[in-house]
């Protein structure tokens, strides 16, 4: 009888660390997200289900405990949850019409913390993340360098970056220069 | 760098998040199996390419994705007014205001010498 192969989980960034004094960039921890569409009318359900509140505003975001949901369009959101529970059957479970694509595995995220935050993501994203204009709690779906991200602020001076796994070496070591130029 | 009001986002963004989607405004024909070559032509390819306001398709490709339509002037490059999708065109201006001090490249080009 063949040997059974075991697949072991290999996290793209794992062991990276990079940054300056004036911004760490350090890989998130995995989580379990969903990207997520569906009609207005069943935002409610949806809410309930997942035990966070949809937002319908742009560039806004809802959090309970380590659950976060991400306006990114009218009818889409990114679902993060970072103790990697099954959003999918949480979402099934609202009999609402909707479309649920896991994507726990496609997206990483990279955690920029620190007074050089907003200077590290800048070096490569052409948002304005001054707090008056991209506050604690705001979102978007952008650009960072080459490659497109969804940026989450998280505090004043912490910022969660989602990207695609392929891109991932690319958007740290951008984010990493983008830190030590930011301590200059 | 260019900004963008995206309807959808409710903000202006760097041009770099957009897509240019052609013309819009144009009208698939509900009898295409019966028009003519020539009909089909002029419905599918032909457009107006005007020098000043055009009417075009943008889609913040990496925002919210949407499309929506735009009114651009074509010399300046000025975003009149966007709108979103399934809207009609708004009432613009008879003449587009293309101010004397925009860096058009025929300026450019003339201040070069
Ligand atoms: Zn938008």
């Amino acid at each position: 009888m063949a040997d059974q192969a075991m697949a072991t989980r290999k996290a793209p960034l794992e062991g990276l660390r990079g940054g300056s004094p004036a911004a760490t960039v350090t890989p998130a921890v995995p989580a379990s997200r969903i990207a997520l569409r569906a009609p207005a009318e069943s935002v409610s359900a949806l809410s309930a289900a997942l035990g966070v509140t949809l937002p319908v505003r742009p560039k806004t975001s809802a959090s309970t405990a380590k659950r976060h949901a991400l306006w990114l369009g009218p009818d889409e959101w990114l679902v993060i949850d970072e103790d990697g529970a099954d959003l999918m059957a949480a979402a099934a479970s609202s009999n609402a019409l909707h479309s649920a694509t896991d994507v726990s595995h496609r997206n990483t995220a990279v955690i920029v913390s620190g007074s050089g935050a907003e200077v590290a993501i800048n070096s490569g994203c052409p948002q304005d993340l001054s707090l008056a204009i991209f506050p604690v709690g705001a979102c978007s779906r952008t650009i960072f360098g080459k490659a497109e991200i969804i940026l989450f602020r998280t505090a004043e001076d912490s910022f969660r970056v989602e990207c695609w796994r392929s891109f991932s070496s690319f958007v740290f070591g951008l984010l990493s220069e983008g830190a030590i130029d930011a301590g200059h | 760098m260019l900004l963008i009001y995206c309807p959808y986002c409710e903000e202006e963004r760097s041009e770099l998040e957009f897509r240019n989607g052609g013309d819009a405004h144009i009208a698939r024909p509900t009898n295409m199996a019966e028009i003519s070559d020539e009909e089909f032509e002029a419905y599918f390819f032909l457009r107006d390419n005007p020098k000043g306001v055009i009417f075009e398709r943008w889609r913040h490709i990496h925002g919210c994705g949407r499309f929506f339509n735009a009114a651009r002037d074509t010399v300046s490059d000025r975003f009149i007014a966007t709108y979103r999708a399934g809207e009609p065109k708004p009432v613009l201006d008879a003449e587009p205001k293309t101010p004397a001090t925009v860096e058009t490249y025929e300026a450019l080009e003339g201040a070069a010498q």
